[in-house]
């Protein structure tokens, strides 16, 4: 941050808050400082996300720390006529405690950040992601510096072993030891890999990290460079994410004028390039084997490991693909050592995890806390509860490939081994809450929908056994399963698991498994009581006319779309449930509340 | 040589784009994605002169175009319409605003409207949960989108000079 400047104005400039007006709030800022010669005094910086989407736009002010939020472009010149000119805080623009009704000014204070640890996203939402100066003034390329000066390649894979980091990608490999396999087979070339194919529905760290802090993924890729010898880095990274890579282009041609890419970085005679890859939506490709047929110009499919990428990789050559909340962490360990790192969290798994909160969960956002921090905390204080009262019923973690977590699951402290042993995965840190209202069947459905379209069909149990699971599911949700239908799911579920090439089918049958694990219950009214509990599965819904209410006014038939309800004029109605498709419109249209669900 | 139906400006286009590659294969799928941009979609045609100067078979390109559901060989419409069925809009209601779009627009997930001006297709997840259920046009992101907010949508996509 520029100290010549009395007051900072910090705008996220995310792709969420992007959507919600902040870049015009950010120039309206600036017009108004202009308009009252504050330009040179306060500086206006848009930075990654703050993580707190569901109430953005947000202005963060320092040194005073004040959390504006859910701001209006409109809101700028009050924002510069009361708090910068008079520092006054401007109350109806602060958050307030849903719970308490309480106003809190100080973001430190506000339940989303109080358990909050950030390595990861240490520089999201502080720093201004266009502007390398601003990393580098926050201790930014002093990790490369070390290591290349202070440090020996396998001191450096030594750290990170020891400071027992695992891929945040999903698999949960410890990285140092990933970085050993990789530097010890021989080759002339070989390559760095980051994976930023960010798949996982309802999971947007990778594309915060990007958005907010790139360059801190640019310096640990030449860190793993550095250590694993490799001249050139690739940056495999989703087309849906244009921000992200307008923002990661400008950083790679940033470092490249500053000479901490290109030839003899800092001196030595150390090498480095880093170049960007298209991913072109494929779910498949965050695995790694197909990652790399992705980047070879060919059709996303997975390969039977071993040869694994370390030894046979990109082009034949040495591989190490890390994700890019992994690499965002290992400046953070170089420069404050493995011993710290290790401190943190559980016993298996070191360090903090960000986790992508969203759902019917109040404070829909990414979160950082340390490995071991119970469901119950995240969802509940930091997440700051269920969506309008309602109570909870599941967490899915892990997106497709991972499962539903129940009540009795809250106290669990997530780490990447106790989220296995629950029947769910860490994956790459999703969290998906649920209410009373979604039906489990229902969201089974949802997932195996997902994977059969994404399933890449070069192994049968995937292609073949995933859609089979999703025809099941569909003939239950539509209210015509039957008693075998479900021994057959789950043995099938078990078949899929256990036969298919890579991690994408090994884990697709997850959500099924879990959910009659876990919900039975729903599964069984499903078919044997023949309704849904949840009442989100529309086949179940009859529609019934209450006689004693019903005038005969005849609007209902009118509105019908298939002419399901027959009466005459001032006589009492009645729907045919064989016509009837469950729509509704009856329902909305009658004014006699006259009209009722079973 | 296979006889083209492209113009002859289309297939210099193209040519251009290889050659910024290197005409390497390897590179096939940034080719593509530039390819995209210039003509809107990836017609046969278009695969067909790819292929020759990556000097790779016209299966190949077409491979890889029918794998990746970010490339289409349909024609978008003029603003293409994409509601995202990620996990977190998908409970949040945003198969009820897909129907929405699919029942004024009176097409299905994956066709244009009659005058071309919308296409409707779902993708999984922009990475804006926060504002969730999110729908795009173009490159728009309108989020917390309601049932009712659907026409307004459209609505302010209405042209008052026909292209």
């Amino acid at each position: 941050m520029d100290t010549k400047y009395r007051m900072h104005l910090l705008v996220c400039g995310g792709t969420g808050c992007i959507a919600s007006k902040s870049s015009q709030l950010i120039q309206l800022l600036k017009e108004e400082l202009e308009a009252n010669g504050l330009e040179k005094e306060v500086q206006v910086i848009s930075t990654g996300c703050f993580g707190f989407c569901e109430k953005g736009p947000i202005v963060k002010v320092l040194p005073d720390n004040t959390f504006y939020t859910q701001l209006k472009p409109e809101d700028a010149k009050e924002i510069v006529a009361e708090h910068v000119i008079k520092g006054r805080y401007i109350e109806r623009l602060l958050y307030v405690n849903p719970e308490t009704q309480e106003i809190i000014r100080d973001a430190k204070n506000m339940g989303f950040y109080r358990k909050q640890m950030r390595i990861a996203l240490r520089n999201c939402g502080f720093i201004n992601p266009e502007n390398i100066d601003e990393y580098i003034a926050r201790n930014g390329y002093s990790a490369i510096a070390k290591c290349l000066t202070e440090m020996t390649p396998s001191e450096v894979i030594d750290e990170v072993k020891k400071s027992g980091m695992r891929g945040r990608g999903g698999g949960g490999f410890p990285t140092g030891l990933k970085w050993e396999i990789t530097s010890k087979s021989i080759s002339d070339q070989k390559y760095v890999v980051c994976n930023a194919d960010e798949g996982d529905p309802g999971a947007f760290m990778d594309r915060s990290v990007l958005e907010g802090d790139p360059h801190s993924v640019i310096e640990a890729m030449a860190i793993c460079g550095y250590c694993i010898g490799a001249n050139k880095g690739i940056v495999y990274i989703r087309a849906e994410y244009p921000l992200a890579i307008k923002r990661l282009k400008i950083a790679l041609q940033q470092a490249k004028e500053y000479g901490l890419l290109g030839e003899n970085i800092f001196g030595t005679d150390f090498e480095f390039t880093i170049d960007i890859k298209y991913g072109a939506g494929a779910f498949v490709c965050g695995e790694e084997t197909a990652l790399i047929h992705s980047m070879e110009g060919l059709r996303g499919e997975p390969t039977i490991k071993p040869p694994f990428p370390s030894v046979s990789g990109y082009l034949t050559q040495p591989t190490n693909v890390n994700n890019v909340e992994t690499f965002a962490s290992i400046p953070v360990i170089i420069l404050k050592g493995s011993e710290w790192f290790a401190s943190i969290g559980t016993e298996y798994s070191k360090g903090t995890k960000v986790f992508a909160l969203a759902g019917k969960i109040n404070n829909v956002g990414l979160i950082e806390v340390p490995m071991g921090t119970t469901l119950r905390e995240v969802i509940f204080e930091i997440g700051g509860g269920i969506k309008d009262g309602k109570k909870f019923k599941a967490v899915q973690t892990g997106g497709p490939s991972g499962g539903c977590l129940t009540e009795k699951h809250l106290d669990l402290p997530i780490d990447f081994d106790s989220l296995t042993a629950a029947g769910s995965m860490m994956g790459s840190g999703g969290m998906i809450v649920m209410d009373e209202d979604d039906c489990m069947v229902a969201m089974a459905k949802f997932y195996l929908e997902f994977t059969v379209e994404e399933s890449c069909g070069k192994c049968a149990p995937c292609r073949i056994g995933n859609k089979r699971l999703h025809e099941m599911l569909t003939k239950l949700c539509e209210a015509n399963g039957v008693e075998e239908d479900l021994d057959l799911l789950r043995n099938l579920s078990v078949v899929v698991k256990d036969t298919s090439l890579c991690g994408l089918g090994q884990t697709s049958p997850n959500p099924i498994l879990s959910t009659m694990e876990n919900f039975y219950e729903e599964y069984h009214a499903h078919v044997f009581d023949h309704k849904c509990p949840s009442g989100q599965c529309q086949s179940f819904r009859r529609y019934y006319i209450d006689a004693e209410h019903c005038i005969g006014c005849m609007v209902c038939a009118r509105n019908c779309p298939t002419n399901a309800i027959t009466g005459v004029k001032k006589q009492v109605h009645i729907i045919n449930q064989l016509i009837c498709i469950k729509c509704g419109v009856c329902m909305e249209k009658c004014k006699f509340d006259s009209i009722y669900l079973n | 040589m296979i006889p083209m139906k492209i113009s002859e400006t289309s297939v210099a286009k193209i040519e251009e784009i290889c050659r910024e590659f290197d005409n390497d294969k390897g590179e096939l799928i940034n080719v593509l994605h530039k390819a995209q941009n210039a003509f809107g979609y990836l017609p046969e045609e278009v695969q067909k002169v790819v292929a020759q100067n990556l000097n790779t078979s016209l299966a190949q390109v077409y491979g890889v175009v029918s794998f990746y559901s970010f490339f289409t060989m349909v024609p978008k419409g003029r603003y293409p319409i994409n509601i995202c069925m990620g996990t977190a809009c998908y409970v949040r209601g945003a198969e009820r605003v897909l129907n929405e779009f699919k029942g004024l627009l009176k097409i299905k997930v994956g066709e244009t409207t009659k005058d071309d001006k919308f296409s409707l297709s779902s993708l999984r997840c922009v990475g804006a949960c926060g504002l969730a259920p999110v729908v795009l046009v173009g490159e728009k992101v309108y989020g917390r989108v309601t049932l009712d907010n659907v026409q307004e949508i459209l609505d302010e996509y209405k042209e008052t000079v026909p292209v």
